[in-house]
């Protein structure tokens, strides 16, 4: 051996992708830093996506797509922005995220843009987003911000195809779309406030607070 | 570095071109794509009110050869314009006797002289936004062979259930003249009753009463604009050219 290579300091280890700590990046907001029932952010649109499953799976896809993508993009430039304009510079990626998938699905799969082109729009104003450019991905690589956008979309995604589950269940008496009771041979009158956003503050209040007894969560003064 | 006012705001300018390139490259290079998409849609659309359209039909050949497009204006005259050239949408802006009106004539598979069906193009506003859509008329001019809405905004699971067949289904054989005055089709509050012994109603959708309060202003309006044409061509006066 050469003087020289034991001068070399020794490599720096990268950390795995999958390593304990980004393992947790993913779980992590599917239960107790849940961006809808913990954060409390995107409630806005966790009430109105939510009347059936399909939209509201079809949003939890869209969310988690532009989110991991905006992750990776701002986490590969964070260095270069500028603080006193960092929030702009998020909203032009989101943004232009947004449209771009917007513009391919009219393209190329013209009936499900049909189906969800409104809910695509609001995802650009979704504080889960902003939250996870400002509060990760200005900080961190971008391998860990994928997983921290991916498991951020998932966890929103969760709570919404519970709120979906039970609203189209409850309130249109089928899943998917799927008339539940006609094919058991039940009458059922559906719940119209179910239908309502008033009905879907319910069904998160719920879920919250399983979760928190759960969890044993205690509110702190 | 970072800080300093003139790298913010070439950053915003790198940022704004580069964004902005990007954007409208890929709006240009989709465009030919999204217009196909969007006048295939409308032609299955008008071709929806009068067969069962299904996946893998050849929307466009069978549209060439069975719809007969003409525009005419609110006395029922000819006018000699093109209906794929007229945007309903700005039409409404007009006043009704302004208007130019596309009509789609659907012609027998053997015989083309023979109208079988006439698709009136509809517009209107929902609770959220505009609702669109075509009516077809049975060749008596008077019942209802099938209709067709879309929407751009009306809520998800309500208003917006207009575009499922579910609810265009109620809108089959029902008339729109009770004797020789136009009364339209109602859509009534509350749903799940039976209206099939009345020809001018149909079940309402619960939850959703403002929306179909915007569909039967917009069949009321657009039968009222192609009612000199609809009388023209209403029995007895059997012709169905004009």
């Amino acid at each position: 051996m050469s003087a020289e290579t034991i001068a070399v300091a020794p490599e720096k280890k990268s950390e795995p992708l999958f390593s304990k700590k980004n393992r947790k990046l993913v779980t992590n907001p599917l239960d107790i830093d849940n961006p809808i029932t913990v954060q409390v952010l995107g409630v806005c649109s966790a009430l109105a996506v939510t009347t059936q499953l399909k939209p509201a799976f079809v949003m939890a896809l869209a969310l988690t797509v532009v989110t991991a993508s905006s992750n990776v993009i701002i986490s590969l430039i964070r260095n270069t922005i500028p603080s006193r304009i960092r929030i702009i510079v998020q909203l032009g990626i989101v943004s232009l995220w947004v449209i771009m998938v917007d513009q391919l699905l009219k393209a190329y799969v013209y009936e499900v843009w049909k189906q969800l082109s409104v809910f695509v729009g609001l995802i650009i104003t979704n504080c889960i987003v902003m939250g996870r450019l400002e509060a990760f991905a200005m900080g961190n690589k971008p391998g860990p911000s994928l997983l921290d956008g991916l498991g951020n979309g998932f966890g929103y995604g969760m709570i919404l195809l519970i709120i979906g589950f039970f609203r189209e269940l409850l309130g249109g008496g089928s899943i998917f779309g799927f008339k539940v009771f006609e094919a058991l041979g039940v009458h059922y009158q559906g719940n119209g406030l179910m239908l309502l956003p008033a009905g879907a503050c319910i069904i998160v209040g719920i879920i919250i607070w399983v979760q928190r007894s759960i969890n044993g969560y205690r509110e702190t003064h | 570095m970072r800080q300093s006012n003139l790298y913010i705001v070439i950053y915003a300018a790198i940022i704004t071109i580069v964004c902005g390139g990007l954007l409208a490259f890929a709006s240009q290079a989709l465009k030919p794509r999204q217009e196909a998409n969007i006048e295939l849609e409308r032609k299955s659309n008008i071709l929806s009110t009068v067969m069962t359209v299904e996946k893998g039909m050849d929307i466009t050949a069978i549209y060439g050869t069975r719809i007969r497009e003409l525009v005419i204006d609110f006395n029922g005259n000819l006018v000699d314009k093109k209906a794929s050239d007229i945007d309903v949408g700005s039409e409404y802006k007009k006043r009704p006797e302004d208007r130019l009106l596309p009509v789609y004539e659907f012609l027998n598979a053997s015989d083309p002289n023979k109208v079988e069906s006439a698709v009136i193009p509809v517009f209107g506003f929902g609770l959220w936004n505009t609702i669109a859509g075509y009516v077809a008329l049975e060749s008596d001019f008077n019942t209802i062979k099938g209709v067709s809405y879309s929407h751009v905004g009306e809520t998800p699971g309500l208003g917006a259930r207009i575009a499922t067949a579910e609810i265009q289904d109620r809108y089959k054989g029902k008339k729109i003249f009770q004797a020789t005055t136009l009364v339209s089709v109602v859509m009534q509050k509350g749903e799940g009753m039976d209206y099939s012994q009345d020809p001018h109603k149909v079940d309402g959708m619960s939850g959703a009463t403002l929306t179909a309060k915007g569909v039967n202003n917009m069949l009321k309006e657009y039968f009222g604009c192609y009612q000199k044409y609809l009388e023209k061509n209403k029995e007895p006066n059997e012709q169905s050219n004009l």
